[in-house]
């Protein structure tokens, strides 16, 4: 009989085990087109689950929850989704606005902001229950329409950062009593912010501008200084390309030294000294860039391109400030994601209906997932990060 | 008015290269064409183009908008508003084709719109 029990016990344990597992090297990947995710995992890189029904996913972006098990995805059309990667499972769905952006998940993991477009403005939710916490129109100083928000991040504090795009203002909402939502407005930050990026210790955010070149920076531990206008000049005396897709800004393009940004209508990468933000360097490259994003150990910068040049994938070698890689990964080749430490990343290939795993110490093609559509690639190593 | 400025641009393009005229563009092109609409025009204003940070491209929305403005806005952009030019990529039988389907199309439903 104890014989027996013990073996029903040893039984039921290997069993309950060979459910467990961690979250640590697992994502999702946005199928845009379809309105699902799959969520995926990068030590085997395999698919796990495809969860459908989130609705217009174009554009969509996702944030975790502090353990790095629910994913919240932010879709087009205004709908907040909060999935359960383990169980591959919807906990959760809200339209919570007609037309919306992106979004970010609070300091202390229990606000979820949505940047939306229509009406515009930013809606907090809870990130247990998804329940509506603060509603903040942005009407922008003397106007009377709410503006287009973008780069909504996270600060310390409790606090997040977004940008009007028709207001030309950046505003610092701060939460850190949810009862109470205080926004501190900036004016006149440059025409129209595009899109907006923190830096990975949460000091420093940064608006991208379409009407003009340059960017606005806010330094967070002094924010009575105002914002200051860096990089002004980048494209004095050279006519602008036309601008085919925006440019993303996250704040994966800082590295120790530098930090690397799209410019605007030109086919570079603007290199900006961290320690007085002036211009270090120009890189030429093979298209207008979308995201430029460092490898983790800031020693590479993989840049993607807006149409007609989005099949190519270029390498910056950041000791050098060279292209040490250009590779023709496909056309639509949408987004890059590193693994947490960097000896990887996966590039969406949305003309192939691909998932492209590449080595980054030699660029060589590792492995392709199929996935339709796909865009965003997020993985949970996220979850920690300020401004992600 | 920024409209009616435009307006005024577009009749004057139209009678200097006599665009305007229907033409033909092939079953794939056409597929190219569609697909390009969603994708890429889609990267502003939205994959169902029912508007981003670009305004809504669905029927309704267009509803107001001659042909002729369409076709030029396709064409040379609205460049204070974020509008790229397309005339470098479009051939003037493209963007006759996508002003066609953008008006003409169907297969919106009503809600949506």
């Amino acid at each position: 009989m104890k014989i027996l029990l013990t073996l029903l016990a040893l039984t039921l344990s290997s069993l309950v085990n060979a459910d467990l597992r961690g979250t640590g090297d697992m994502g999702i990947i946005i199928e845009r087109a379809s309105g699902s995710v799959l969520v995926v995992e990068h030590s085997g890189e395999t698919v796990l689950h495809r969860i459908e029904g989130l609705g217009d996913l174009s554009h969509a972006s996702a944030v975790y929850s502090r353990d790095a098990r629910y994913a919240f995805v932010f879709g087009r059309d205004g709908g907040l989704t909060k999935i359960d990667l383990l169980s591959g499972t919807i906990i959760k769905r809200i339209l919570q606005g007609g037309n919306s952006i992106g979004g970010a998940i609070s300091q202390d993991g229990t606000l979820v902001a949505v940047s939306n477009y229509e009406p515009g403005g930013v809606k907090v939710f809870s990130s247990e229950d998804l329940s509506l916490v603060a509603d903040i129109p942005a009407i922008p100083a003397g106007g009377k329409s709410a503006s287009k928000t973008v780069g909504l991040v996270d600060a310390p504090g409790n606090r997040f950062v977004y940008s009007l795009f028709d207001g030309n203002e950046i505003w610092l909402l701060d939460l850190s009593d949810p009862t109470k939502p205080d926004v501190q407005r900036f004016t006149d930050i440059g025409s129209k912010p595009y899109d907006g990026l923190i830096s990975a210790d949460g000091r420093t955010y940064m608006a991208g501008l379409f009407g003009e070149d340059g960017l606005a920076k806010l330094d967070l531990w002094y924010p009575e200084r105002g914002v200051e206008r860096i990089l002004p000049n980048y494209g004095r005396g050279e006519e602008r390309l036309p601008v085919y897709k925006m440019p993303h800004l996250e704040g994966w393009a800082m590295t120790e030294n530098f930090a690397f940004l799209p410019a605007v209508g030109h086919h570079q990468v603007l290199v900006v000294d961290r320690r007085n933000w002036s211009e270090k360097t120009r890189i030429d490259v093979s298209g207008q860039p979308v995201f430029v994003m460092a490898r983790p150990d800031g020693r590479q910068i993989w840049v993607n391109y807006a149409f007609p040049d989005n099949q190519w994938i270029e390498v910056i070698d950041v000791a050098t400030m060279k292209i040490i890689h250009k590779l023709d990964v496909g056309k639509g080749a949408l987004h890059m994601e590193f693994t947490p430490r960097g000896e990887k990343v996966w590039i969406s290939v949305r003309d192939e209906d691909a998932v492209k795993v590449f080595s980054t110490a030699d660029a060589t093609l590792l492995k392709t997932l199929k996935a339709l559509k796909p865009s965003g690639i997020f993985f949970t190593n996220r979850a920690g990060r300020i401004g992600l | 008015m920024l409209f009616q400025r435009i307006h005024k641009t577009v009749l004057l393009a139209l009678c200097l290269t006599g665009a305007g005229a229907s033409a033909s563009v092939s079953e794939q092109r056409q597929q190219e064409l569609i697909y390009l609409l969603h994708q890429d025009c889609g990267s502003c204003h939205g994959m169902t183009l029912k508007g981003g940070l670009g305004p809504s491209l669905l029927p309704a929305a267009l509803k107001s908008r001659p042909d002729d403005y369409l076709r030029h806005v396709i064409a040379k952009g609205v460049p204070e508003q974020a509008m790229p030019p397309w005339e470098a990529i479009l051939s003037a039988e493209d963007i006759d084709f996508l002003v066609q389907h953008l008006t003409r199309r169907t297969d919106v439903p009503e809600m949506n719109q």
